[in-house]
């Protein structure tokens, strides 16, 4: 049945694809977040100090005698000094001439804020600068002091690198969490699921009722329409169930009667051509009905195939019961059975079916065995567990062995023998349903072998 | 000298190219024909060096080592202009070796296990911890207590000036690096500096290019007071001990730290780099009772000793402003 | 042997009453449930045939009740319906066998006999007719002290002659009785159970007598 259903992605393994991937997005934001935030954070220390040094600069430059001094001190460099070791230039211009300094430092694109900063590649490294101005009076005129200080960004870079491999071992760690969670989370969400499914495939065939057990919320609409199509389909199976069962049962009380009828007349009556009369109409009575049972055991073989309610089943005991339910009937054409069993053999089987199977073969052995003979029912376990019944009649036609399973065949021999044929198909489908074969063979002294494997 | 070849000024003359004569001195360390040599320009005397750089061409098959001297400024000048004519640069003006450095002319060397302090960006390595001291001369001290502090020493060249006179000497900043180095750094720590060199501006205060020259003056009698000498070069003055009292200065001690870098465009990176391991070796391992030079004070330079920090605010005083108005109150202090 | 025979359907009834009592049985009739409650509360029988479907209720539950009061007659339940289901139920609930609806009467009287004789201990009937004693139950008929297992035919074909001494029983009519529709016999067929009863009886005062053309009867001599 499985095998119709068309499978999209696994519930399964979306929900925990989306949650993993989730989780690993999270994880990259996060990374990504952190490591731009702290990168702020240290470039702005580096800012702050750069500012702190251009302030200290130029704080003390004034104008003595018409001539710019700048007496800085020495904590304006010294305070740029890093684990590092970063390289320290500066430039001290007034009016955009160079005072001091490094010459080559680049100067300010544009007017700029107050103090600002900015990076440049210089040398081969990156370069921070920040630079500040600054107006003084020298005698009529203004002039415009420019501080500019910057510095290498290595203990930056290993200060961001060592965050960034931080981040990264809390990235990755909040990633291996949400994913565990997540796993947690899926067979969670996923594990009510899984228990109705198995829940509702441990059931016997048999078993129709609703899902009692509470449910998720999300899963009630699921359940409802569930539990109503097995309602449904229980209400119909039992119905169709019950009218088989119920047409055979009409059919058969006034069979019942009819023959009654027949046999009592059938006492009273000396005429020959009027018994024969009688005894073809009791006979067709008797065709009608094995007919009847047949059809119903056929029905349920057929609807019980493909639902198949396995037990461990004991076949030695279950062929010793057919064969002690059985026993009248053979007295009655003083046909003995000969049980060969081999105690205990037991398969997992559907016992009903089996018994159908078996005593439907039983009773064609009977049909054909001839009065005063044996029919010899073996059990044992042998690749498989095989019930063989080999009766002293006229045995199987050899032509066409391989069509008399087919439904309503009939050997040539049985003609003038009540039975509708349907026996070794019923045997025959039971067979199939178990994964089982039906093989049947002529014994050397005559008579028919059926071979009933599991 | 043991097997050092050493120095024939004459015929240095001609072979060193016409360019600059800058340097003051010269020695050949090994065999002149050696297929690898080894050039360093330094500003520290043969005589101090000779012990480091004979134990590494002994321990070195093949290689020499030509060794120049010069002034400090002349190096940082020489480093500057042609940086592939040298593959090395000692120098005692931490400050310009530190700038040398800063302005990227100085190869970074990983994989030393270097003082942190010590070393500034695997480029400017410092091997020895010098102190700046105060060299006086016994005869002229005598029967009395010889000046511990630098207000000491204000007080008794105050108390008598005439003896004085013309008799104290210091550096030349002007033309001496390390001169510059130790009275900036002097300056920074304590306003005492300032009054030192007035009073000894007003006894017409002698100016040196160089520590050996105090020294021998000092011992000469030509002076009787040299401040700010290198207390390593007259400690290696054995001769002189008994003319010359070497003081380190109570109050407070300016220590200088030499250093060593190799250049960037260095004619033989790999051979200077065996070298500068066999210097820190060799000077921070403190083995050598019979090396020359003062070794790496491995202390982590402490509050009480002003050991000069490799840092940034090197560049301070070497500022064109900063350099001009120190100058200018310097002569103003000593030039009367 | 006292039976019950619960049958709501007439003809059907007919028909097993006079076979029975042919055969030498004492048969109560009840069409109804009340009845056969009622029946079965007064006397004690020997066997009680129980239809499932009746006017007044479920055959079955007159079973539940039959067993619940610890009453033992066995019961052989006569149903139209056949699924193995059906017959299983049947058995659970404490019928001794089952016949399906329409029956051969032979196939009945087999199933009567089956299950009369499991419960033999409660009731031995044995039949004597001059030096022969017969046990119709086990088949055994002891012929001057000497017991001898009589086949199934042999012994229906006794059964008939030894409840009706004297009276002559037409071929035909032996054939009806020991032979099923399915075989199609001829009346001679008979003759060979007769010959076979004879050599039994041989050593006793038991004779079948000929009487060409008529049949065959048992004298006793």
């Amino acid at each position: 049945m499985s095998d119709l259903i068309r499978s999209s992605a696994s519930l399964r393994q979306r929900l925990t694809l989306v949650l993993i991937g989730g989780a690993g997005v999270l994880a990259l934001v996060l990374y990504f977040g952190v490591r731009l935030y702290a990168t702020q954070i240290a470039q702005q220390g580096q800012d702050d100090i750069l500012r702190a040094s251009v302030t200290a600069i130029l704080d003390t430059a004034v104008i003595r005698d018409d001539r710019l001094e700048i007496d800085f001190p020495y904590a304006a460099l010294s305070m740029l000094n890093t684990p590092s070791d970063d390289r320290v230039f500066y430039a001290i211009r007034q009016d955009g001439t160079l005072v001091s300094g490094y010459s080559e430092l680049p100067q300010p694109l544009g007017t700029l804020a107050p103090a600002a900063s900015w990076s440049v590649p210089y040398q081969g490294a990156d370069l921070r600068l920040t630079t500040a101005a600054r107006s003084l009076i020298a005698g009529d005129s203004d002039t415009t002091i420019t501080v500019t200080v910057a510095q290498t960004q290595d203990a930056l870079s290993v200060t961001l690198a060592q965050i960034s491999r931080n981040v990264a071992f809390f990235g990755a760690g909040f990633f291996v969490l949400a994913v565990l969670l997540s796993f947690w989370a899926t067979a969670s969400t996923i594990g009510p699921l899984n228990r109705l499914a198995q829940s509702v495939t441990r059931r016997g065939p048999q078993d129709l009722s609703p899902v009692a057990k509470p449910v998720p919320a999300e899963m009630v609409p699921l359940v409802a329409s569930l539990n109503t199509l097995m309602g449904r389909l229980d209400q119909s199976l039992t119905r169709s169930e019950d009218f088989i069962a119920e047409a055979a049962h009409r059919v058969r009380t006034p069979l019942a009667t009819v023959r009654s009828h027949a046999e009592t007349t059938l006492q009273r009556v000396d005429d020959e051509e009027n018994r024969s009369a009688l005894r073809a109409m009791i006979r067709a009575i008797d065709e009608s009905s094995r007919a009847a049972g047949q059809l119903l055991d056929h029905a349920m073989t057929t609807f019980r195939a493909d639902h198949l309610d396995r037990q461990n089943t004991n076949l030695s005991e279950l062929v010793q019961d057919l064969i002690s339910g059985l026993e009248p009937v053979a007295e009655m054409k003083d046909i003995s059975f000969r049980l060969r069993t081999e105690k205990d053999v037991t398969v997992s089987a559907d016992p009903i079916l089996v018994q159908n199977a078996i005593r439907n073969l039983i009773d064609n052995a009977l049909k054909y065995s001839p009065a005063e003979s044996d029919i010899v029912v073996s059990v044992a376990q042998e690749d498989m567990a095989v019930v063989r019944i080999c009766d002293a009649g006229p045995g199987f036609p050899k032509d066409h062995m391989a069509g008399l399973v087919d439904r309503f065949a009939r050997g040539e021999n049985a003609k003038g023998i009540t039975g509708s044929g349907l026996g070794l198909t019923i045997a025959h489908d039971v067979a199939l349903a178990h994964n089982g074969t039906l093989e049947l063979s002529n014994a050397k002294g005559g008579g028919a072998c059926v071979t009933f494997s599991l | 000298m043991r097997y050092v070849f050493a120095l024939i000024l004459s015929v240095l003359a001609t072979s060193l190219c016409a360019q600059e004569r800058a340097w003051e001195d010269r020695a050949l360390f090994g065999a002149a024909d050696t297929p690898r040599m080894l050039h360093v320009l330094s500003s520290t005397d043969i005589a101090l060096f000779a012990p480091i750089a004979e134990s590494f061409v002994a321990d070195t098959p093949g290689i020499a080592i030509e060794y120049y001297v010069a002034g400090t400024a002349d190096i940082d000048r020489i480093m500057r202009k042609s940086p592939d004519r040298f593959d090395m640069a000692i120098s005692s003006a931490m400050d310009l070796q530190f700038k040398l450095a800063n302005d990227g002319y100085a190869l970074a060397l990983d994989g030393f296990d270097h003082p942190d302090w010590a070393e500034w960006r695997q480029s400017v390595f410092a091997f020895t911890s010098e102190p700046a001291a105060i060299v006086l001369n016994r005869a002229a001290f005598a029967g009395a207590q010889m000046p511990q502090t630098r207000q000491a020493l204000i007080r008794r060249l105050r108390d008598t000036p005439e003896q004085f006179r013309g008799k104290v000497g210091t550096y030349d900043v002007r033309q001496s690096g390390l001169g510059y180095l130790f009275a900036t750094q002097d300056a920074r720590t304590s306003e005492t500096f300032w009054r030192l060199m007035e009073v000894m501006g007003n006894l017409d205060a002698q100016l040196y290019c160089c520590s050996s020259d105090m020294i021998e003056d000092v011992a000469a009698g030509r002076l009787f007071v040299a401040y700010n000498v290198l207390g390593s070069y007259a400690e290696a003055r054995k001769d002189l001990s008994d003319a010359i009292e070497i003081v380190l200065p109570a109050d407070f001690r300016t220590v200088m730290m030499r250093t060593a870098l190799v250049s960037s465009e260095a004619p033989d990176p790999a051979l200077a780099r065996s070298f500068m391991e066999h210097l820190l070796t060799q000077q921070s391992g403190g083995t050598s009772a019979a090396l020359a030079l003062p070794l790496l004070d491995l202390q982590k330079p402490g509050s009480e000793q002003s050991t000069i920090q490799l840092e940034p605010a090197l560049l301070t005083y070497l500022d064109r402003l900063k350099t001009e108005r120190f100058i200018k109150e310097w002569e103003d202090a000593i030039i009367q | 042997m006292k039976f019950l025979l619960v049958e709501d359907n007439m003809e059907l009834a007919d028909a097993i009453l006079q076979r029975l009592k042919f055969d030498g049985h004492v048969i109560d009739h009840a069409s109804k449930m009340e009845d056969a409650v009622a029946f079965s509360q007064v006397n004690e029988y020997d066997l009680i045939l129980l239809d499932i479907m009746l006017p007044d209720g479920d055959g079955r539950d007159f079973l539940e009740k039959h067993r619940a009061a610890r009453n033992d007659t066995p019961v052989i339940v006569l149903t139209a319906r056949s699924q193995v289901s059906d017959r299983i139920s049947m058995l659970d609930l404490g019928a001794d066998d089952y016949v399906t609806k329409p029956f051969d009467h032979a196939e009945l009287e087999a199933r009567c006999r089956a299950v009369l004789r499991r419960r033999a201990g409660s009731a031995q009937t044995v039949t004597r007719l001059g030096d022969v004693t017969f046990d119709p139950l086990a088949g055994v008929l002891t012929v001057a002290g000497q017991a001898v297992k009589l086949r199934n035919r042999e012994l229906r074909l006794l059964e008939l002659f030894i409840n009706a001494p004297g009276q002559l029983f037409s071929k035909q009519k032996l054939v009806d009785r020991l032979f099923s529709y399915d075989d199609d016999v001829s009346d001679n067929a008979v003759e060979v159970y007769v010959g076979r009863l004879r050599k039994h009886l041989e050593p006793s005062s038991l004779r079948i007598r000929t009487s060409r053309g008529l049949g065959y009867s048992l004298e006793n001599e």
